[in-house]
């Protein structure tokens, strides 16, 4: 299972479309995909299934949609991420993607758009942003299948295990990397290791955000007792 | 299991005694984030100088003080005369192509000898309201939708929004009303659903009631074909279509002021609030792709519209039929109820076949206009209903239209209540019975109390 996140309008149904052949509706404007559509794709002799998600800017939530990308990613674990950034405001974008490799560290970078960031004069040297994130980054025009090839190989890559990601880690200054370490402590004997980040609960812990806490208890519970 | 339960509210707990501290610790790892992000963005994006943006330039246009509005109805304005322009010619091939095939069934029912009343029900009833609807509606759809969809690929519809969130912010609700009305041209049951994206539940509601007041493409081919007969004739040649751009124009117009009014009332009566601030993107224009849009918005959008419209045209122009064939007494069940409506009909300028055909056109507006014909064609005599001026003989001539009738149903199309299918949607959005019945009475009271005071306005003056 793959999910698929993004800021808003950065073409992330396009690419949905492109990637599982069928057409989902597109619009040019923020805020289109209200609901999570899913779809399937065959590469390599393996099922995808792909969801698209909202489009959020982050995932600390300020909106029910950006709390339904968010709860995906953390709650239903897909196998693999697909962030899609548009190339022309990269920056904002990052902030997403650095948001969701604090959850799970499966992720590509779909870089996309990136014809038209090159018609406004930016350009980004992919190979360096791969590094710097430590997961691969792949540049794509959706709209023209550009890159799509090599988004679905990356993609099959990882789920498969051939392809290793490191991502980045964001350290904090001392005081919230004190308290990180000591909640990891507390957390560390009773829950799997297998369920959770435990740096990203830890963080969301320190958060306070009782909503969000709510769901993760329910969650692990509700896991917890199935592994049980 | 107890213990996981444990760590998490204390933990929890511990951190939030003193919340201050927490925010102070939330925003360091929200600046974190923040500053990471752009520090690898400044190492690895680098800016060609000098290149001029042109989507900031032309969103100073498109979204300035002064030209935004006028832009904005002349691009509306433009959409509808390539719409009505361009369907007047394939809606009369159409019409003339599909009365042929009747005339030819005919001609087959006769020669198999089966009975009247199947020929009736089967040709007269069904197939003949399935003609009306397909070359009434069809044109126009397949006009409309595509360049629509055109504006929306462009990224012409955030503008739209940023135009009008002024006036909506005015009326106390949210601007993002602007898309979900916008997504209301082409389908309100969409626009229903599009109000998702208004987070805050009282706006959303507001979003919600509104949306009827723009008119859906099922009421579209309606207010086009009405506009076309009523302003031809009125002035020659190329300026007719002009002129019925203009009317269909200003009853949107009308439309979105009554959304702007009833949105003004509703949030300062029972749906009371401040509106909220929301951020909205204004994405970069995109080259539209031309060929995808053209298979898309007809494959998609206007022949699923067309099917839709086409179910539920066969049963209702079948049971026109029996209605007006079914005699009770001397006169038909059709001409029973008609006959009933009237007086009520009468006092909104419109008579009893065409309430009744709003009545029962509840499934879907598409169908109304089609009812209203075969209302007519089974009381009446029989024409041969190839063109828009064949048409215009049958209201006018044979059923006492007036402009003032034309406008009348116009005005009832775009404000009277929103399909059925709207309205399970706006039950199943709203989980609410209330707001359901709302959605429905509250644009029923404002069709009915805007066609009255029209009606008795004009009586008044001498018009009509």
């Amino acid at each position: 299972m793959i999910a698929l996140v993004g800021n808003p309008n950065t073409g992330k149904s396009t690419i949905f479309n492109t990637l599982t052949g069928m057409r989902q509706y597109t619009g040019n404007w923020p805020g289109k995909t209200v609901l999570q559509t899913q779809g399937f794709y065959r590469f390599n002799n393996r099922h995808y299934k792909l969801v698209d998600l909202p489009g959020s800017y982050s995932l600390l939530p300020s909106s029910p949609d950006e709390e339904v990308a968010r709860d995906f990613i953390c709650f239903a674990r897909p196998d693999c991420t697909i962030v899609v950034a548009d190339a022309a405001c990269l920056e904002r974008n990052l902030n997403l993607a650095l948001q969701v490799m604090e959850i799970t560290p499966r992720v590509v970078l779909c870089l996309n758009l990136i014809d038209e960031a090159k018609r406004k004069g930016i350009s980004v040297d992919i190979l360096s942003l791969s590094k710097e994130l430590g997961v691969p980054v792949v540049p794509t025009v959706a709209l023209n299948n550009y890159g799509i090839e090599d988004l679905k190989k990356t993609i099959a890559a990882l789920v498969e295990g051939k392809l290793e990601c490191s991502p980045r880690r964001i350290e904090y200054d001392d005081e919230v990397e004190r308290l990180v370490e000591d909640i990891e402590s507390h957390i560390n004997p009773i829950i799997p290791r297998s369920l959770i980040n435990f740096r990203w609960l830890a963080l969301r812990i320190i958060d306070g955000d009782s909503k969000l806490l709510e769901a993760i208890r329910s969650y692990l519970h509700l896991e917890g007792e199935i592994l049980i | 299991m107890n213990a996981l339960k444990e760590v998490i509210p204390s933990n929890a707990e511990h951190f939030t005694e003193d919340s201050l501290r927490i925010n102070k610790i939330s925003d360091k790892i929200v600046s974190s984030i923040y500053r990471e992000a752009e520090s690898i963005a400044d190492r690895v994006v680098s800016q060609e100088k000098g290149k001029i943006d042109w989507d900031r330039r032309v969103d100073d246009v498109l979204t300035s003080r002064w030209l935004g509005y006028p832009i904005m109805l002349l691009l509306l304005g433009v959409v509808l005369w390539l719409t009505i322009t361009g369907a007047n010619y394939p809606s009369q091939l159409l019409a003339q192509g599909l009365f042929w095939g009747q005339d030819r069934l005919t001609e087959f029912f006769i020669w198999a000898g089966s009975p009247g009343w199947l020929h009736g029900f089967l040709v007269l009833g069904v197939y003949r309201s399935l003609a009306w609807v397909i070359s009434v509606m069809l044109p126009p759809m397949a006009i409309f939708f595509p360049l629509f969809t055109l504006l929306e690929d462009l990224g012409y519809l955030p503008r739209v929004a940023f135009n009008l969130d002024n006036f909506f912010r005015q009326a106390g609700c949210h601007g993002k009303q602007a898309l979900s009305m916008c997504m209301g041209f082409g389908c309100n049951a969409a626009g229903v659903i599009s109000c998702r994206i208004i987070d805050s539940p009282r706006e959303r509601v507001i979003a919600i009631l509104t949306n009827n007041f723009v008119p859906c493409n099922g009421r579209f081919p309606t207010l086009i074909a009405l506009a076309a007969i009523f302003t031809a004739g009125a002035v020659s040649g190329t300026y007719s279509n002009l002129l019925a751009s203009a009317a269909v124009l200003g009853i949107i117009l009308i439309g979105i002021f009554t959304t702007f009014t009833i949105s003004y009332l509703l949030s300062r009566t029972i749906l009371k609030g401040i509106p909220s601030s929301f951020a909205l993107e204004l994405p970069p224009y995109r080259k539209p792709r031309v060929g995808q849009i053209i298979v898309r918005s007809i494959l998609d959008r206007t022949l699923f519209v067309l099917k839709r419209a086409i179910i539920v045209a066969a049963p209702a122009g079948g049971i026109a039929w029996i209605m007006a064939n079914i005699y009770i007494g001397n006169a038909s069940i059709l001409t029973h109820t008609a006959g009933f409506l009237d007086p009520f009909a009468a006092l909104l300028g419109l008579d009893g076949i065409i309430l009744m055909a709003f009545i029962l056109g509840l499934p879907a507006n598409e169908i109304v206009l089609p009812l209203i014909i075969m209302g007519y064609l089974c009381t009446g005599s029989m024409l041969e209903m190839d063109s828009l001026q064949a048409l215009k003989e049958l209201l006018v001539v044979q059923h006492g239209w007036t402009p003032l009738t034309a406008l009348s149903v116009m005005l009832f199309s775009l404000l009277h209540y929103p399909c059925g299918t709207t309205i399970l949607t706006i039950y199943k959005e709203t989980k609410s019975h209330k707001w359901t019945l709302l959605a429905v009475l509250i644009p029923l009271s404002v069709a009915c109390i805007v066609c009255f005071l029209l009606n008795q306005t004009a009586l008044v003056l001498g018009f009509g």
